[in-house]
Parts: C-alpha cells; sequence; structure tokens
C-alpha cells in the first residue's frame, strides 16, 4: 500500500532538490560572469558572444586597477574604519549589556527601553546633521569621521545582555563570595564564556562596516580618503568605458569580505542569525 | 546592603558610560537637531531663520516630493513581498538538503549579500550594459530588442528590485532556515503517517510554524527598503536620478546638491516618522500575534 506513495514522494524531492541546486548555480553566475570578465583581455570582453572562459586569462586588469588608482590607501582606509568600528562598538556595547543584565541601577529600565527604541532611528534619515556634526567637529576627510556616526548598534547590545542572562547565577555569587570586583567577574568569568558570540558579533560589525556606502560617500571628498566600496566608484573617471578594469577593482573591493565569509562561514551565518533577533 | 547599592551605580555607571555618550552624541543630538532645522531656512551648514511648517507645507505641492514618495512605495511593493516568498522558497528547498551539498548551496546564495553595494552595482551594470551586456545578448538570441534598462523610466525601478531581491535574499534565507530547523521532525513524520498530501503539510505545518519568522523577515525587508538609496543612486549616476527619485535621495539632493538643509530636513522628518510608525504597527502587531497563541 504504502509502497507506490514512496516512490513518488521520492521522485518530486528528487525533483526540488535539483531545482534547487539549479537555481543556486544560477544565483551565482553574475557573481561568476563579472570575475571571468575581469580575467579576461579587454577584446576578448566585448566579443559579441558568450565566452563562457577566457581564451587568454590575464591579470593585467588587476595590475592596471591597482597602479592607477589609490586602491591601496583604500584598502588601508577601509581596514582602519571597519576595525576601529567594530572594536569601539563591540566593546562598549559588551560593557552596556553586562551592566544591564547584571547590576540593579537607576534608569535600568529607561536604558532599556532607549536602546529598543533605537532600532527604529533610521540613520538615514540623520545624514545632515551627521554631516553638520562632524564638520562642527572638523572631521570630514578623516577616519574619526567615517568612523563616528557608525559607532553604534544596538542590537549588539541587546545580543550580549541575552548572553549574560543565561550564565548561570552560582558562578557570580561564587566570585562575590571571594571577594572579586565586578570588572574581575565581567572579564574573568562573563566575557570567557562567551567568546563565541563576542567573535560572532565581531564578525558581522566588521562586515556591516566594510560594506557601508552612504555615509562614507558623504563624509569623504579626497579621492585618497574613501573607503574601498566608494573609492571603487570613482574608477569610471580614471578607466573610461574600460569594463574588464572596473570589475577587477570591484573583485578587489568585495574579496576581503568574501573570503572572510568563505573561511567561517559557519561563525557568519549564525552571526548575522543572532543579529536578527534568532538565536542560533 | 547600602553601601554595596551605591557601589553597584557607580559601577554600572562607569561601564554604560561609552556607550551612552555616543548614543547622545550620535542618536539623540542629530535626531532634535534635524527636527530644529526642518523649521528653518538653513542651508546645509549654517543657520537658518524660522519659516514654521513653510518647508511641510511645500512637500505636497512638489513634484520631485511626490516622485520620490511614489517611487518608494512602488520599490517597497516590488520588493517585500516578492522578496519574502522567493526566501521562503529557496529556504524551504535548502532545508531538504544535507550536509556538504547543504552548505554549499547555501553559501551560493548567500554570497551576494556579504559583498559592498558597489560591487552589486558594478556586476549587474556589466550584466545589463547595452553594448556587450549578457543579459543583451539572451535578449538577442530570442529576437528581441535590446533595452537600455537602467536608462528607460519604466524598467528603472524593477530592475533595481530585481538586483536587490538578488543581493539581500541570502539573509532571508538564512532566517527561513534557522526557522525551520526549529520544527521538530516528528511533527512531519506524524503527518507523514496520516498521508498527508505536501500541500496539506506545508499549509497545516509549515506555515503557521513559521509564520513568527515570516512576519520578522517581512518587517526588516520592509523597514530596510523604505531607506533605499546606493543602488538608486549608483544606478542613476549619467542617467536620470530625478525619474528615479526616492525619498532618502531627496534628502541627499536638497541637502548636499542643493545646500537646503532645511528643506532637506523636512523630508527626512517624514522618513523618519514614516519608519517609525511602521516599526511600532509591525511591534504591536507581533504583541498581537503572541498573545492569541
Amino acid at each position: 500500500m504504502t509502497r507506490p506513495r514512496l516512490q513518488t514522494v521520492n521522485l518530486w524531492g528528487g525533483i526540488i532538490t535539483v531545482l534547487t541546486v539549479l537555481a543556486a548555480v544560477l544565483w551565482a553566475f553574475p557573481l561568476y560572469w563579472g570575475v571571468i570578465s575581469s580575467l579576461k583581455p579587454e577584446d576578448e570582453v566585448v566579443r559579441p558572444y558568450i565566452e563562457l572562459w577566457p581564451e587568454n586569462l590575464t591579470f593585467d586588469h588587476y595590475i592596471t586597477a591597482i597602479t592607477t588608482t589609490q586602491i591601496g590607501s583604500w584598502y588601508l582606509n577601509s581596514v582602519v574604519v571597519a576595525v576601529g568600528v567594530t572594536v569601539i562598538t563591540v566593546a562598549s556595547s559588551m560593557l552596556c549589556g553586562y551592566a544591564l543584565s547584571q547590576l540593579s541601577f537607576p534608569g535600568r529600565k529607561a536604558l532599556w527601553w532607549l536602546i529598543l527604541a533605537s532600532f527604529m532611528v533610521p540613520t538615514q534619515a540623520l545624514i545632515i546633521n551627521h554631516f553638520v556634526l562632524v564638520s562642527q567637529l572638523g572631521l570630514i576627510n578623516t577616519w574619526a569621521g567615517i568612523m563616528l556616526p557608525q559607532l553604534i548598534h544596538p542590537v549588539i547590545i541587546i545580543v550580549y545582555k541575552q548572553f549574560f542572562d543565561q550564565v548561570p547565577k552560582d558562578f557570580r555569587e561564587a566570585a562575590v563570595m571571594d571577594n572579586a570586583g565586578e570588572f574581575a567577574i565581567l572579564f574573568k568569568i562573563y566575557l570567557p564564556m562567551n567568546w563565541g558570540v563576542t567573535t560572532a558579533l565581531s564578525i558581522v560589525c566588521f562586515i556591516w562596516t566594510w560594506n557601508a556606502f552612504l555615509w562614507p560617500f558623504l563624509s569623504v571628498t579626497r579621492t585618497e580618503m574613501m573607503t574601498m566600496p566608494v573609492g571603487i566608484t570613482q574608477v569610471n573617471d580614471a578607466f573610461g568605458v574600460y569594463y574588464a578594469r572596473q570589475l577587477a577593482a570591484a573583485v578587489l573591493a568585495g574579496l576581503p569580505v568574501a573570503l572572510a565569509y568563505l573561511l567561517f562561514q559557519r561563525r557568519v551565518t549564525e552571526a548575522i542569525t543572532l543579529s536578527a533577533g534568532i538565536k542560533g | 546592603m547600602l553601601t554595596n547599592r551605591r557601589k553597584d551605580a557607580w559601577i554600572a555607571a562607569v561601564l554604560v558610560a561609552p556607550f551612552l555618550a555616543i548614543y547622545l552624541l550620535v542618536f539623540v543630538w542629530p535626531t532634535i537637531q534635524m527636527f530644529g532645522i526642518s523649521f528653518t531656512d538653513a542651508p546645509l551648514i549654517g543657520s537658518g531663520d524660522w519659516v514654521g511648517t513653510e518647508n511641510y507645507e511645500r512637500l505636497p505641492k512638489d513634484p520631485r516630493f511626490r516622485t520620490a514618495a511614489w517611487n518608494t512605495a512602488y520599490f517597497v511593493v516590488l520588493t517585500v513581498l516578492p522578496g519574502t516568498l522567493i526566501a521562503l522558497l529557496i529556504g524551504m528547498g535548502i532545508s531538504r538538503l544535507k550536509g556538504r551539498l547543504q552548505a554549499a548551496v547555501l553559501a551560493l546564495f548567500f554570497l551576494p549579500y556579504i559583498l559592498p553595494v558597489s560591487v552589486v552595482y558594478f556586476i549587474w551594470d556589466w550584466l545589463l550594459n547595452f553594448q556587450f551586456g549578457l543579459l543583451m545578448h539572451i535578449l538577442d538570441l530570442f529576437g528581441l530588442d535590446r533595452i537600455p534598462i537602467m536608462k528607460t523610466r519604466d524598467w528603472f525601478m524593477p530592475a533595481v528590485a530585481v538586483v536587490t531581491i538578488w543581493w539581500t535574499a541570502g539573509f532571508s534565507i538564512l532566517l527561513f532556515l534557522a526557522g525551520l530547523r526549529a520544527i521538530p521532525p516528528e511533527i512531519y513524520e506524524a503527518a507523514a503517517l496520516d498521508n498527508a498530501s505536501r500541500w496539506t503539510t506545508f499549509r497545516r505545518i509549515t506555515w503557521p510554524l513559521l509564520w513568527p519568522v515570516t512576519s520578522l523577515v517581512f518587517t526588516i525587508q520592509l523597514i530596510s527598503q523604505l531607506k533605499i538609496f546606493d543602488q538608486v543612486y549608483l544606478f542613476s549616476v549619467g542617467g536620470r536620478p530625478n525619474d528615479n527619485m526616492v525619498l532618502v535621495y531627496y534628502v541627499f539632493q536638497r541637502a548636499f546638491q542643493q545646500d537646503q538643509g532645511g528643506r532637506a530636513a523636512a523630508v527626512a522628518v517624514t522618513l523618519f516618522v514614516l519608519v517609525v510608525v511602521v516599526s511600532v504597527m509591525q511591534f504591536q502587531l507581533l504583541r498581537m500575534a503572541g498573545n492569541r497563541k
């Protein structure tokens, strides 16, 4: 009785699997096409038919992109800004999350609501006044200026608080008996027990900052101070219509985050799920 | 005990201070200022005179603001629901796979999400290139006329919507996968024993149990697409920015290209209120749904 039914189920299952895999390959094809076009000589790039693999593989466009633009500076700016924002944001959120989770102090409830409410604030609406603030501080075209408005991700505090809440109270009580101070409890017990969360949150914070476009685009006017994602939009002017060079520059901009993802796949996906408020 | 309390408060103050300082400086202060200058005729930098609600009264009559509001709404319609459903479908497809194959397929769908928007722009600008783009070759193969997609008014928003769904679906897929993994397999086994059809299983088990994730994905999409700027800006360079205007773009144009901080702030406040209202509504809906259970 059950046998024919089982077979149709497997047939459908097989079809769905094949479709999913095909869709995945198709989905990633634009990425492949971008990369492969950047490895073709300029005359092959503009051939009027679809050439899936270059006849003459070349890295010339990468060399041109690196030597004729300020990609070196853009990389440095992006690394400094992304690392700076990640360290400051994660550290300040960790401290605040610990206070919210473990200490009772006046205004604790109010602070918690303030953090939840800030989820709703669209930072894009604040660009005018961020610009006013940063220029009043004299920080236009500086690393500090690019970093400042990006230093808050309320979700990081929320995730830290959730994880600190879950640490069994026994650890804390034992430490208090030993006369350990709050800082010792935080740095010797709570933080080491949650290294995984810290790594995960740092990775997403780094990726968010590396990829940020609007604010770095507004706060920098000098080419050598641009971050990678903003800088590569300038190669249009530098290159004219050399498509392969633009693509080579784009590949160079995407490479660090793509590699970070491929190397730490599980951590990244876990971190992103966490950041959406779902516990992994 | 009392001294302990007081000590706690001091330590808390120290721990909270760095965050609070940044928060006041880059969140609270700019928000207050935004409301303030929206009632003045200030330029981008510098102060202006009080003009009351004039900047707001101008908005409904301002054709470019209307284009921006309309395009933003259109973009939301084009991306939010389709994006959520596509991610759900793909997520269900991936959840059937196992081990390395699953990881590999997920990676292919997820990779675009990890890239900066300008990289996404270059890749698609190349695919859609009128002279040499792959898509134009495909149109040729089918004997169809080539279309300068990003330079055509009617094609612009749908095309940017497709690119956006391609770019961001990975995130929603990930959330759906987490949601699907949380459904206990025993429920499906029970359904199989009852000879429930695929559709019934989906409608009676998967869909209702996945509903919290679906509404989460939907809201995250809704709020982030209201704030669209980057893709529209990049694809409009050398095109028709005034036809492709969206709300954040309009704020940018008024403030940074026309040096009208006050009028720009009025648009920013409108966007701000819109996003807050949508968020609050969503929060209430989620709470109601939570209470019903």
